[in-house]
């Protein structure tokens, strides 16, 4: 089974565009958005969710008003300043946690000579099975200031290859974050194929440079994609030749069109709406080794040996 | 004044709307770049490097002649980034938040700590900026702290920018707790829409004010203009989706530098902001 994940590095390159149109091409793909803080590919895939499931992740502490007697040794072991003052029995000042700054280790809670502090496991946010025109999606929604994004992706891309196994299709195809920390990370470990997709600009060009150390440093087959290309053609070039120097593959250029985001308005990929950028991304799809409509019979060594080839 | 540039959706203009901003003020200004992951604001402001410092966070040590292997570490983490198999306690060092626990609760006071790197913190000047940028390394997997001692830089006596990642979880809490006013960019689009509620969202859990930039106008239509008007959020500032901006931006210069009639624009939003923050409604 192979499982594409898409990502970028810098934000707002066109990943969930390209990864939209991806799932029209592929026509048999389980289809993973992990870009679980701010989750975009289901406003084109229009998935109908047929499962979800609360995603609970860490704990929190809480402090029972009624019982803190306002000591304060709460206050002198945590290290996330997350103690603040407040509440209290009637009558005395006492503290209260807040949950934006609370990381819930459990000093607070363990060392609370009066036991005032309730440790509840934290709901962090929900996953999604669903169905869309493209075939099986899998997605979720962080709660607003939650941590552990890293675990939800780990989960959402988790229950996508056991979908694909179950269901015999060969390709998972993943939405992912921007950046290099932990839900970038969490999303590509263990990957067969990376897309970079990247813009020409120097934005775009240094953010590249550090996303592809993180792919080399977790030795996954890399390949980049130049999206809005005619914007700066000599910095899309410059980009590309930076990109091989560093063991990546080109995958391809896609030019900037405003019919994608028409499309997006409209709920469509790119390709369902014959955008001029369409020509491009099929290109990059089957530069990426991949085949349109029907299933990619790929093993990852065909894969390697695609790779070699091209460029 | 401490104002943080966030958004939902990447890509929406944070980072040109910070950089533009502090150079159109003229005035002293402190621009604190805590995209750690992705630091950008250096590409545009081409800054003197004045000093860069390594950044680190405590991690457990053990020392195995204490250790009895009671698994007492192991059972209190709550993160399995320290567990016991067996013996002797085995540290995952990526997994760890530094909160001291397993120390306090050794029985035999076997652990103690020691640092491990995340990434530096650099100082570097522009004009009238004062640029200091967080760079994690690469494959660490947490921000916050590195964010954290960003913002630990900030000095009084000069209003300070904060050039937010994007998203909507800890990195951009740990960026925009503390200020005084938050403002959202964002692009009117479907995907600008939907990120947007979830940032105003993670802003409300903050209770900083706020308000919203719309980028790229023209782009696509009015939903983000309905939704903010539904919501009496106010929009601070509308930029056009002027596609000078863009090959500007693409070769790293300065809006107000390359298209002077710009600078007005964003010496407005400071305005705007400042009143906002001195007379809030």
């Amino acid at each position: 089974m192979q499982e594409l994940v898409v990502i970028s590095g810098k934000g707002g390159t066109g990943k969930t565009s390209l990864t939209a149109s991806f799932a029209v091409l592929a026509g048999n793909a389980v289809v993973a958005d992990c870009d679980v803080d701010a989750a975009d590919l289901h406003l084109i895939l229009a998935p109908s969710v047929t499962m979800r499931h609360e995603f609970f992740s860490g704990r929190e502490a809480i402090i029972r008003e009624e019982a803190c007697n306002g000591c304060g040794v709460c206050s002198s072991v945590c290290r996330f300043d997350a103690v603040r003052v407040g509440g209290g029995a009637a009558g005395a000042p006492g503290f209260t946690i807040d949950p934006l700054s609370c990381e819930g280790c459990g000093v607070c809670v363990r060392f609370c000579p009066e036991g005032a502090i309730e440790f509840p496991v934290r709901l962090c946010g929900e996953w999604m099975v669903s169905e869309t025109r493209c075939g099986p999606m899998v997605h979720a929604r962080l709660g607003a200031a939650a941590e552990n994004s890293g675990k939800l992706v780990s989960t959402v891309r988790r229950e996508a290859r056991r979908i694909a196994e179950e269901s015999h299709r060969p390709l998972v195809i993943v939405d992912g974050p921007p950046g290099i920390g932990c839900p970038v990370i969490a999303s590509v470990t263990g990957s067969t194929l990376v897309l970079v997709v990247t813009e020409p600009t120097v934005s775009g060009e240094h953010d590249l440079d550090r996303v592809l150390s993180l792919t080399r440093h977790f030795q996954i087959p890399t390949a980049v994609c130049v999206n809005k290309w005619d914007l700066n053609a000599e910095m899309a070039g410059r980009i590309e030749e930076s990109a091989r120097r560093a063991g990546a593959r080109v995958a391809g250029r896609v030019r900037y069109d405003r019919a994608v985001t028409l499309a997006q308005m409209q709920e469509r990929t790119a390709v369902e709406t014959g955008a001029p950028s369409t020509v491009d991304i099929r290109m990059v799809w089957k530069n990426l080794g991949m085949q349109e409509g029907s299933s990619p019979a790929l093993t990852p060594a065909r894969n390697r040996q695609i790779m070699a080839s091209y460029d | 004044m401490i104002l943080a540039v966030a958004s939902g959706k990447g890509g929406t203009g944070k980072t040109t709307v910070s950089v533009n901003l502090a150079r159109a003020l003229g005035r002293e200004i402190q621009l604190l770049d805590c995209d750690v992951e992705e630091p950008n604001a250096h590409l545009f402001l081409h800054g003197k490097p004045l000093g860069s410092e390594p950044v680190t966070v405590p991690i457990p040590l053990v020392d195995e002649s204490l250790c009895d292997g009671c698994g007492e570490c192991g059972m209190f983490c709550q993160y399995h980034a320290i567990v016991c198999l067996g013996a002797k306690p085995l540290l995952f060092a990526e997994m760890c938040h530094g909160c001291g626990g397993c120390a306090l609760v050794c029985p035999k006071q076997a652990i103690g700590e020691t640092e491990r790197r995340i990434g530096v913190v650099e100082t570097l000047r522009a004009q009238n900026v004062t640029l200091v940028q967080g760079r994690l390394d690469v494959g660490v997997a947490t921000a916050p702290p590195l964010i954290r001692a960003v913002k630990a830089r900030i000095r009084a006596g000069a209003p300070a920018i904060l050039d937010a990642p994007p998203g909507t979880s800890c990195p951009v809490v740990a960026t925009i707790k503390g200020s005084d006013f938050v403002a959202l960019v964002t692009e009117p689009t479907a995907f600008g829409l939907h990120d947007l509620r979830l940032a105003v969202e993670t802003v409300r859990e903050t209770a900083i004010p706020f308000g919203v930039i719309v980028n790229r106008m023209g782009v696509g239509d009015r939903r983000v203009h309905d939704y903010c008007r539904g919501l009496g959020i106010p929009i601070l500032l509308e930029i056009p989706d002027d596609r000078r901006i863009a090959e500007t931006y693409s070769m790293g210069h300065l809006v107000v530098d390359v298209l002077p009639e710009y600078g007005s624009l964003f010496r407005g939003l400071w305005d705007e902001i400042t009143q906002r923050v001195e007379r809030p409604a």
